[in-house]
């Protein structure tokens, strides 16, 4: 097999190691949510049975349906909570190793301080913010290059939706000192 | 032949500059998201569908519906060019899509999936244009508690059907159904689940959740991975086109096996992965050169390809006919629907007759269309993979941010498209499938007012889900549905009793 008609390589600067520790495996994680599902599922079994989960004069009351739904999966969670213990297979699968997540992690911190600021800089702002910085640390991408990339985007996203369709996004100093 | 009159009536609708426009953008996009590693069908249809919300729906939905067309032809061009599946059901496509590629075949190995793919989409195409009006026109008379058994029958299906734990689907679907019904109770105007809260008065919308499960969770689920790659780059020449045109046939056998498979597995809710798989391993056990599979053979390039598409176009149609998605990404375009105020259902093809023929004609057109386009523009194609994805990944974010915001204007939905994208990549790590929940969200209020108002004109019985031979047969058809690993199960064991009672004689 030759390499020569490979034409086309992409590189990953901050990839994930393969051999990295694991954090968790999948049956930690699994009996944990199906802990937090069982926990879901009583407090909103108790919330319809709150509400009137009986039958009336006029058919079944608000919450009769959805208190047998929260019946069903505190049911089908706590078998999970059950087959997670008892599972071998599950205790061997890595859930996530540790490189992995701090590679979720620099994408889910950056979107959390995404919404944050959207709040205040409005959305614009923010995700110009957003993609040169990611692009920056991230991919370790030219400075200019993600300057370049993030204002083209953003102002694309602006035209479109605030002045083509009309469509209100949340805004911040800089659009109400340009007047918008 | 009404059908035939109406669809040409859908294409007058269609034949306009800004519909074809919009047709062409919205597979140059579908293409996009389908190239891009991770993202597939549904993820492109959910960040991209609050661009139509200001468009009417039958532009809204024909630009839709090309997205999806178009994410369907892109997973193949990932699978044989880089042997990197963009979908779950495009992996099959790599098993001999790729050594196709190795051997400097690939334009060969495009043209017969690009190709195959149209078989597959056009197939199932005439299925929905002939049999979802007549569908339709029998559910018109189906009553609440018909419609409770048909959905009772979807879910049950999932269930019994799909191939992840029974308890994970269970908790998938009993979860959606539980979070359709949070805020204003429809039928007494009661307030549940509310907690006090007056941001979860409006309910949890669906979209936002889709796009918080199907975008951000992909977003970090495909972070995950080591995203270098290393591919082949084609150009697709006339001269290939024709050849292989020219021998298509001769795999006419394959081609309608995999139509077929894919029709029935698309129509069921067992998706598109389920029958691109099928396709091929059917391909494999009936060819004369089994052994020649995986090695590069024109045919294991086919027979997936064709299954997937007619699979993932045929899930349209009980959505159209009944209401009743039969996939994940059928499910959002159903959401779509609703946002544009049209009610899915048997009445659409009554009340709306120009939309459904706009949207059948679209599906054809889509597809011929999408076809040229493929073939015409690969290398393009192939060289957005040269994007890096810490490019793509912040766009994504803020493409799903404006759609989460604009659909009720409230930042409380940005919290929860996050909250969403948090549980849809620890779900998918788990095994508890996205779309059963899907499913459920969508169709959890309309479940339970059938529910509610069958229980309410027969005044609490039960016995309403048996009372005649339809819904009589629909219900027990569910119920056996549901148990039928164990009822399966009980059958193989009962006919090897009976085989080694007989042989020892």
């Amino acid at each position: 097999m030759s390499n020569t008609d490979i034409e086309i390589v992409v590189d990953d600067p901050t990839a994930p190691e393969v051999n990295s520790p694991v954090v968790t495996s999948v049956r930690i994680v699994d009996v944990v949510v199906s802990l937090l599902l069982l926990a879901l599922a009583l407090t909103l079994g108790w919330d319809n049975w709150r509400t009137g989960a009986a039958w009336d004069s006029t058919g079944p009351q608000a919450g009769y349906f959805p208190f047998y739904l929260s019946v069903i999966l505190g049911g089908a969670s706590l078998y999970g909570l059950v087959t997670a213990f008892l599972s071998r297979k599950e205790a061997a699968e890595t859930f996530v190793t540790r490189a992995q997540l701090r590679r979720v992690l620099a994408v889910f911190v950056p979107t959390l301080l995404f919404c944050l600021a959207m709040q205040f800089l409005g959305l614009y702002v923010a995700s110009f913010l957003l993609i040169s910085t990611f692009m920056r640390v991230v991919g370790k991408i030219a400075l200019w290059k993600s300057l370049l990339t993030a204002f083209v985007f953003t102002a694309v996203m602006f035209v479109t939706f605030d002045i083509a369709f009309d469509v209100i996004m949340p805004k911040g100093p800089l659009e109400a000192a340009l007047g918008r | 032949m009404e059908a035939f009159g109406l669809l040409m009536h859908g294409f007058a609708v269609l034949l306009t500059w800004k519909t074809l426009v919009l047709m062409m953008v919205g597979l140059v996009l579908g293409v996009f998201v389908g190239v891009l590693p991770g993202l597939g069908g549904p993820n492109g249809v959910a960040i991209l569908l609050p661009l139509t919300f200001t468009m009417d729906p039958t532009s809204a939905i024909v630009m839709l519906s090309c997205i999806y067309w178009g994410a369907l032809f892109g997973g193949a061009i990932t699978s044989i060019l880089f042997n990197i599946p963009g979908e779950a059901w495009s992996v099959a496509t790599t098993f001999d899509g790729y050594p196709m590629a190795q051997q400097g075949r690939a334009a060969e190995a495009l043209t017969a999936a690009f190709t195959s793919s149209f078989i597959g989409s056009l197939v199932a195409v005439l299925l929905i244009t002939f049999l979802a009006p007549m569908i339709s026109s029998f559910a018109l008379k189906f009553g609440p508690p018909e419609f409770f058994a048909v959905y009772l029958l979807t879910f049950c299906s999932f269930v019994g059907l799909g191939r992840e734990a029974k308890h994970k689907t269970v908790i998938s679907m009993s979860l959606g159904l539980l979070l359709a019904g949070v805020g204003m109770d429809t039928v007494s105007g009661q307030l549940r689940m509310t907690f006090g809260s007056t941001d979860l008065l409006r309910g949890i919308n669906f979209l936002v959740a889709v796009i918080g499960l199907f975008g951000i969770s992909e977003i970090l689920l495909t972070m995950e991975e080591r995203l270098a790659l290393r591919g082949h780059a084609a150009g697709i020449s006339l001269r290939v086109v024709l050849s292989v045109w020219r021998d298509l046939p001769k795999y006419w056998v394959t081609l309608f096996r995999s139509s077929f498979i894919g029709c029935w597995l698309g129509i069921t809710p067992g998706g598109a992965i389920a029958a691109s798989f099928m396709g091929y391993n059917l391909a494999k056990r009936f060819s004369k050169d089994p052994d020649g599979f995986g090695k590069g053979r024109i045919e294991g390039v086919f027979a997936p390809e064709t299954a997937a598409h007619a699979s993932g176009t045929a899930a349209l149609l009980p959505m159209l006919a009944l209401g009743i998605p039969g996939s994940g990404t059928a499910a959002i375009l159903l959401g779509g629907l609703m946002v544009w105020g049209l009610n899915p259902g048997p009445l659409l093809f009554v009340e709306h007759k120009d939309f459904v023929w706009g949207l059948i004609a679209s599906m054809y057109l889509g597809n011929v269309v999408g076809l040229v386009l493929v073939l015409t523009t690969v290398p393009i194609f192939a060289s957005i993979l040269r994007v890096p994805f810490a490019a793509v990944a912040p766009m994504i974010v803020v493409s799903c941010a404006i759609g989460a915001y604009a659909i009720q204007n409230a930042m409380f939905d940005i919290w929860l498209m996050l909250g969403f994208g948090v549980v849809g990549y620890v779900f998918k790590k788990i095994g508890i499938p996205l779309a059963p929940f899907t499913l459920a969200l969508v169709l959890g209020n309309r479940a339970e007012d059938a529910f509610r108002l069958s229980m309410i004109g027969s005044g609490g019985d039960m016995k309403v889900f048996w009372s005649n031979g339809l819904v009589g047969s629909i219900t027990t058809l569910a119920i056996v549905l549901l148990f039928w690993p164990i009822l399966d199960k009980a059958f193989g064991s009962v006919s090897r009793l009976m085989k080694t009672a007989k042989s020892p004689a």
